[in-house]
Parts: C-alpha cells; structure tokens; sequence
C-alpha cells in the first residue's frame, strides 16, 4: 500500500486518473451545482501541479513527498454507526456546543439535542443540502475559492462531494457556538477532500469552532476548502483547533468575503500534526469591516506548520489585524507568510500584522515573509516579524525569585503564547484553548480529558 | 491641500540634469549575442586565456537560464539581440595627464561635476571614471601605489595582476549566480579592480563614476574589490546616462571579498536617466552585488542611495562567512513617475555570533511602485546572529505602490532576528506645524523628506552625502499627498 511515487509529473497524472475514474459517476450522484466546476478545475491543478519549493506560495512547505503515498479515496459516504454523543466528547466544561461530525470528509450527523438551532438556521451536509436547496447552494458556491491561484483548490474543487454547510438568516444570531468535529478514520491511509460552506445574511451572527483529529495511525492527506460569506453588518467567529498525529498532513483553505460593516474573527490553534498547512484569504469587500485574525502552533519532532494568510483591503476604512505565535521544538519547522494588500482607493485602511516565534532547540526552523502591498497612500500598515528564545532577562528574574529553570521556561512560554490565546472571546473556549496549550507546552498529550480516543498517538 | 498637490507636483516634475549626450568616436561593435561576439571582446581587451573560458562559460550557462519574473516589476521583453555588447571611446585610455584627455570628456565630467582634476587634490578622492564600460581615467594611482593598494581599470588589473583576479573573481557571485549576473560575466567589458594590501587603511576614498553614452549599447561593468587581513577602505559609486527615448540596458555585477578583521564601506548614488514623465526611454538597472566577509571580524556595509533608471533589480547582500563578522545595509530608494523598484538585500549569517543590520527607506511617488525585498538567512551553525530590519515606506500620491517582501529564515535557538515595517504618507499634522512656523510647503516636504532618510544619508560619505540629498530635492521637485 506503500509505495512511494517519485515523479512529480506522474503524481498529478496519477490524480487525473482517480478523477476520471470518478468523475461520471459524481455526475449522476451529485448536485450539478458541485461540478460545474470540476473539470476546469481538474485541468488548472494539471497545469500548476503539485506544489514544489519552485512554487513562491508553497516554498516553505512542499507538498510533494506528503502526496507521493498511495491514498485511498473514499468516494461515496461511510455509514459508520458512530454515537456522538456516547464515545466523543471534544468537550468545553461551561460552553454547550451544537455538535456537527464530519468523517473523513462527509457529513455524518448533527446532534442539536442539547440546543435547539434558532428557525430558519440551515446546518447540515453540503450534497444534500445542494440537493435540496440548490438556490441557496449557487450563487456562492465556488465563487471565493479560485482554482486557478492554488493547485490545491484546484484540486479540492475537482473532488468536492461532500463537506458541512451552514446558513444563518438575516439579523439571527446563533448563541451557541457550532462546534464541527473532523475526524480521520478510515481503514488504509486515506486522501479526504472535504468543501464547506457557509453563508451568514447581513445582521446575523455565528461562532463555529472546528476540531480537526485523526483516530487512528493510519496516514492521512487532508485537502479542505472553506468558503465563509459574511453579510454586511454580520459577525463570524471561527476558532479551529488541529490536533492530528505526526503521519497526518493536512492543507486548509479559508476565505472569507466581507461585506461592509461585517467583522470577522479567526483563531488557528495548532497544537498536533504532521504536516498543516493553513491558507487564509480575507476579502475586506465593503465600507468600515474588520478582521482580527490570530494563530498559533506548538509543535515538535519533526512536524511542520505553515500559516499562509492574504488580506486584502478593497474598500476604504477598514481595519485588519494579524498576530501569529509559533513555538517549535526538536526538529520541527514553522512557517508564515502573511500578506496584506491594501488596493488603489482603499484609503483610511489601518492594517496590523505580526509574527513571533520562539525556536527552543538549535534543530528548529523558522521561516517567515511577512508582505506589504500597498497602493493606497492615506493608510497606516506595519508589520513585525521576529524569530529569538526566552529572553534571559526574565528568565533570570523568575529564577532570583526561587522558581526553578522548567517551571519558568514553561511560564515564559505560557506567557508568549497567552497573548494570543486572550483574544478568544467566549471565556469558557479561551480557559480549554490555556489548558490545551499548558498541558502541550508541559508535553503531556493534548487531549480533551473526558475523550475516549486518542487523538494525538 | 490643493497648494501641497501644486508643489507636489512640481517637485515630482523635475527634469533630469544629467541628459546630455557626449559626441565622442566610439569604437562600437555590432549588435547581437552569440560566441563570436564574446571572442571578439576578449580579442579587443587582449585578456588572458582564463578569461575566454570564463566567459564562454558564463554564456552556455546563461543560455539555459530564464529572465527571472518573480520581482515585482513589470519588465518589457527585452531583445538581447538587439544590444551592442561593446562600446569605448576610440582614443583608447592609458592618459598620464588631464591635457591627454579628449576634451568633450573633461567637458563630459565637468557636467557631471565630477571633481576630477585639482579639485581632486582638496576632495581627496581618487576616481577611477568608466564611459560606456571602457575606464577612461584613473587619479592618484602613484599615490595609492606607495601604499600597495591597487585601484585601477579591470582591464589593466588583467594585464598586469592576472593572478589576483583570477583568484578571487566569481568568489562572491559565481558565473551562474543569476540571468544578469551570467550575462554579465559573458560579455563585460570594463570595470574597477580594487585592491587593499593587509594592514592598510587607504588614505582616501576610492570612487568610480559610470556613464552610458553611446546609444544602443547596454553596460555591463564588473568591479572587484579585495580587502586583505585588516585593512579599510571606502568605496563609491556613481552613475548617469543621456536622455533618450529608447531603454538601455545596465547590468553590473560587483564583488567584495572581505579577509580576517578587513573593513569595506560600499556606497552607491544610483542616478541613471529614469525615463520621461511618460514612462519613455530610461535605464534597466539590473544588478548583482555581493560581499563575503570570509574573514574573522570583518565587515561590509552597503549604503545606497537609488533615485534614477527606469526598472531597478538589485540586492546588495553580504555573506557572513567568518565568525562575528558584519554585514549592514542601508537603503534609500526613491521612485517617482513611471519608475518601478525592487530592491533589498539579503544576509546569509553563516560563521557564529555575526551580526547583520538593514535599514531601508522608499519613498514612491507618481505612480511608480517601490518594493524592498530581502532575506535574512541564519543557517543552523551560525550560533548567537543577530539581525534586526526596518524597512520604511513612505507614499506620496495615491496612484503609486510601495511594497515590501521580507524572507526570514532562522534555523537555530541562539539567534534573534527582527523585522519591523511601516508604511505612511506624510502626515498633514507634520507639514502643517512646518506652514505655521513660515516654512513652505515646498521646503517642509524637502525637510519631512531628508529627515526620513537621513538615517541612510548619514552613513554617506560627505561629498556623496550632499549629491545625495540634492538628488532626493531634485527627484522629488514637487511631491506631497
């Protein structure tokens, strides 16, 4: 089942040949809304391939050794009798979460027994909601996600089936947040492809958290594309939380459109993973929007971390800011590419950007190109980059008070990194997010306590 | 608002002061690329064997590369086919006095203010001036000589120190560094060869003055410049060229090789003709600098000061080979109308505790559009570097671009690298507290913009300091948003 691929040619011919062996039969199965586009997409990843160092976007992270596996794909939907409630519990003591489970890339079930979503909220799985409702499916589907600027959207939007949607209405707001839980358990290593959608009307209101886990040691190669489509006036919160183990790599791409006087809120928080990759793409598309978006990642061994973010400001007054954490250890690297693009005319942009990392052996490795474009004059943009250790200064002062070297290294590093966890809003979300990252930082697993799986092996 | 737009407008208008054209026989050979052509430069220039091995090797390697489009810049096709790749005044150099010089040169230098005979002696520097790649004149060698150092034409350092320069020559940028750098080394013609015995801290400043002149040639000058185990020396650079319609090709290549605890100060007034208000005609500057400083304890410090050509590609970078060696770089790069820029540095931190500064202000006006680009490299060995960056941006008129590309990478826990970016216009606040204490807004503009700058411009020597500030006024000749 292992046999390495080497030529980079022959791996995307390699995955034209999945598609074709596939592809008439999505088009009898599925929603003519998911594959209007697949075969202009399917000739855009041949044309850009699989990403090597030569490609500017994808330099730091190289994604052919993690596609040179043989993957099984997984074509039509799993009916894994799986109680949600019973055996998982990614749970969030004080914070009741309206479940959603996503199993190897297909929907698998919503569990809102605890709390009733509000009328007209529509959450469910991306085919058959399509089915359903296909005029709530076109207009936005594939709209954000260009196949033609990554190879990997190219890619997932030639193999998109299946995927978790959610649409709020005007002016409603969703209290509880949506809490989507993707899990990786399939029995031979396995490529997922997974689409989402989610489209919030102007006015309206909603937190999603996403929890990305693998449950078992099987190697993984996860390609997710999420388009998110913010009203004007809205307000959407995501907090993704990926904690994979170290034979899963995984590329998450995210776009959001904002229309004006919308604000959005994003936090990555890797704590576990082979290879994650997170694309990121904000289009600030109206008058007075903001976009606070946060990271961070501990990781260690040999794992990899690469955030890629664009900002794009359109319109003038807007605001975007950017702060991202990285702690590496042992052998592992990270990666940041943060880009702000400030257009003609969008004058009065204020836009924040910054990036530190903390590298805590000789064997780690930072890398990262924070950008400015800027074609506006009237705007205010900075950015900050800085990659270094604890600072011996403090760590001196907590060791003149009796605390010893561990213990204050580990509060140094709770520290650096509580900068980031304190803009979550939800008190009960930030105090599981501190645990989690105390409890990785101290290297204990990272794992929710009351969970059965062993999400981190 | 509308007065500053009035003055702004002004001041960005200026003309360009070093347009003229010099009618001097030139020996020129015809247009087009290929080996012939390449023997034919190294027959003219009677270089040593070595050399037309080299070059040839450069060429077949160039061959197989491609025009590099990652900068940020728009940049025209351009037909190498259609360059003259050799271009020298006809009275061909070797003058032991001034009055030996064809006279429309002298007139030439007079123009450009270069100080190349008595006042010469008062400034204290020693020149080393290059028309159209061929050196016409080098001042005060006799003088430099007595100390050992040597600072003359590349062509007569192949004469008559071949052994040197094939020893260090591709050591800092190998033949198939880059597109230009390989062009480069095929067809220069000409160029400075600098260098400083150990010990010796040279008396004065050592310059070179490049000119274009004849039309349909392109420039390819090299210069090399060896600072042996603890000596000094500081380096200029100067350039202009006619105004024409038609783009010209410059593509330079220069090398500084920095031995234990030796000291290199390279500066740089980049003034080639930048093209019409419409974008018309103007220089493609297309150039690979870089220092190693292979030694302990050595240093290299690059200061630029960029306001003219059309399209400029350039990094001036430093390897930091030898432990605690220093690399800097300070930038002030200024595009207006039609320009485009990208420029920055990189700095490969290699040896342990070596440290690294950059320093970049760019001031886009018009609507040209100004990028600093730049890597900061610390490999896993080079324990304990240290950098720290700011790249500033400065935007007058909304219809121009200033951009910035940093790469950071660090592979060890004992370095600490920093990075730090803004970009503004200038602030109404700052000009109108300058209005409301009688200075116009014309001057507040000038003084808002040197104060800017000024940290660059203060690493400048003197003579260069001052060009380098009426260079910022002229370009700038009303400019304020």
């Amino acid at each position: 089942m292992m046999n390495a691929i080497t030529d980079a040619a022959d791996l995307s011919l390699m995955y034209l040949a999945r598609y074709r062996e596939a592809a008439d039969r999505w088009m009898k199965e599925t929603p003519p809304v998911l594959h209007r586009n697949r075969e202009t997409a399917i000739r855009e990843f041949l044309r850009q391939g699989i990403p090597s160092k030569k490609n500017e976007n994808y330099k730091y992270s190289p994604l052919q050794p993690y596609f040179s596996w043989e993957y099984d794909f997984q074509h039509s939907r799993n009916h894994v009798d799986f109680q949600l409630n019973e055996v998982f519990q990614c749970d969030i003591p004080q914070l009741d979460t309206v479940l959603m489970l996503v199993m190897n890339g297909w929907f698998h079930s919503l569990n809102s027994e605890r709390y009733e979503l509000p009328p007209g909220v529509i959450a469910g799985s991306l085919e058959e909601i399509a089915a359903a409702h296909p005029g709530l499916v076109e207009p936005w589907y594939g709209s954000l996600a260009e196949p033609a600027e990554d190879p990997l959207v190219a890619l997932n939007s030639a193999f998109a089936r299946d995927g978790f949607f959610i649409y709020v209405p005007r002016g409603v707001r969703v209290e509880k947040p949506i809490q989507v839980i993707n899990l990786q358990e399939a029995e031979h290593d396995t490529f997922v492809t997974q689409r989402n959608l989610v489209i919030v009307d102007p006015g309206a209101e909603v937190n999603l958290i996403i929890c990305d886990h693998t449950l078992n040691a099987n190697r993984y190669m996860v390609n997710d594309v999420t388009e998110i489509f913010v009203g004007k006036n809205a307000r959407v919160d995501v907090c993704s939380v990926q904690n994979q183990h170290n034979r899963a790599a995984s590329v998450h791409s995210v776009f959001f459109r904002q229309e004006r006087d919308s604000r959005i809120t994003s936090h990555a928080v890797t704590l576990h993973g082979g290879m994650v990759r997170n694309n990121l793409k904000a289009l600030l598309n109206g008058e007075n929007c903001e976009a606070n978006l946060y990271g961070m990642a501990f990781i260690d061994r040999k794992q990899h971390v690469d955030n890629s973010l664009q900002v794009i400001h359109a319109f003038p007054n807007c605001q975007s800011n950017q702060h991202y954490k990285n702690v590496l250890d042992d052998e592992s690297s990270g990666a940041f590419s943060g880009r702000i693009h400030v257009l003609r005319d969008a004058q009065k942009t204020n836009a924040y950007q910054r990036n530190n990392s903390l590298l805590l052996t000789d064997k780690a490795l930072m890398q990262t190109k924070p950008q400015l474009i800027i074609e506006a004059d009237d705007v205010k943009c900075s950015h900050g980059a800085t990659v270094g250790q604890i600072d011996e200064d403090a760590l001196f002062y907590l060791r003149s008070r009796g605390i010893e070297e561990s213990r204050a290294r580990l509060m140094l590093m709770n520290a650096f990194s509580y900068e980031v966890v304190q803009q979550i809003a939800a008190d009960p979300l930030r105090d599981r997010i501190s645990e989690l990252v105390d409890k990785r930082l101290r290297g204990d697993v990272a794992r929710c306590h009351e969970c059965a799986y062993r999400c981190d092996c | 608002m509308k007065d500053q737009d009035k003055v702004l407008k002004e001041v960005t208008q200026g003309e360009y002061k070093y347009g003229f054209y010099t009618d001097i026989e030139t020996d020129i050979i015809a247009k087009g690329l290929n080996e012939t052509v390449i023997r034919t430069i190294w027959e003219k220039k009677k270089e040593p064997e070595f050399m037309l091995e080299f070059r040839l090797n450069a060429y077949r390697k160039w061959l197989k590369m491609k025009m590099p489009d990652w900068a940020y810049l728009k940049i025209p096709a351009i037909d190498f086919q259609e360059i003259s790749y050799y271009a020298a005044p006809r009275k061909k150099p070797k003058y032991e006095s001034l009055d030996e010089v064809d006279p429309e040169l002298i007139d030439t230098f007079n123009k450009l203010g270069i100080p190349l005979e008595e006042q010469m002696h008062l400034a204290g520097v020693a020149v080393d001036a290059v028309m159209d790649s061929v050196s016409v004149k080098t001042t005060f060698k006799e003088t430099l000589a007595e100390k050992g150092i040597i600072f003359c034409s590349f062509s007569e350092a192949l004469q008559e120190h071949p052994d040197l320069v094939r020893k260090y020559l591709s050591m800092a940028v190998p033949v198939g560094d880059n597109y230009f750098a390989a062009l480069n080394s095929a067809v220069f013609s000409d160029g400075s060869f600098c260098y400083i015995p150990r010990g010796v801290r040279c008396p004065m400043e050592l310059s070179t003055y490049f000119r274009i002149n004849a039309a349909n040639t392109g420039q390819f000058e090299r210069t090399l410049i060896i600072a042996d185990e603890g000596s000094y020396v500081s380096y200029l650079e100067g350039c202009t060229a006619p105004m024409r319609d038609e783009n010209q090709l410059h593509a330079a290549v220069v090398e500084i090789i920095a031995l234990g605890h030796a000291e290199v100060k390279y500066s740089t007034v980049q003034n080639w003709y930048p093209g019409d208000k419409n974008g018309k005609g103007g220089i493609y500057n297309f150039v690979t600098k870089r220092g190693i400083c292979r030694g302990k304890s050595s240093k290299i410090s690059w200061t630029q000061v960029e306001t003219g050509s059309a399209i400029t590609w350039k990094y001036p970078s430093c390897i930091l080979l030898g432990d605690n060696s220093v690399g800097e770089f300070y930038s002030v790069a200024l595009t207006n109308n039609h320009q485009q820029a990208d420029t920055g540095t990189k700095m490969i931190h290699i040896g342990r505790n070596t440290k690294s500064t950059i320093v970049s202000k760019g001031i886009s006006a018009g609507v040209s559009n100004n990028s600093y680009r730049g890597l900061v490299k610390v490999m896993p060995r080079a324990l304990n570097a240290r950098n720290f960056s700011q790249c500033d941006s400065l935007l007058m008129g909304d219809r121009c671009g200033a951009h910035t590309f940093p790469y950071i990478e660090v592979g060890n826990k004992s370095s600490v690298v920093e990075h730090e970016a803004t970009t503004s216009k200038i602030g109404e606040d700052q000009i109108f507290y300058c209005n409301q204490r009688g200075i116009s807004t014309e001057d507040a503009i000038g003084m808002i913009v040197n104060g800017y700058a000024r940290e660059v411009l203060n690493k400048l020597p003197m003579e260069f300091a001052v060009e380098a500030q009426k260079l910022l006024a002229i370009s700038l000749e009303g400019s304020v948003g």
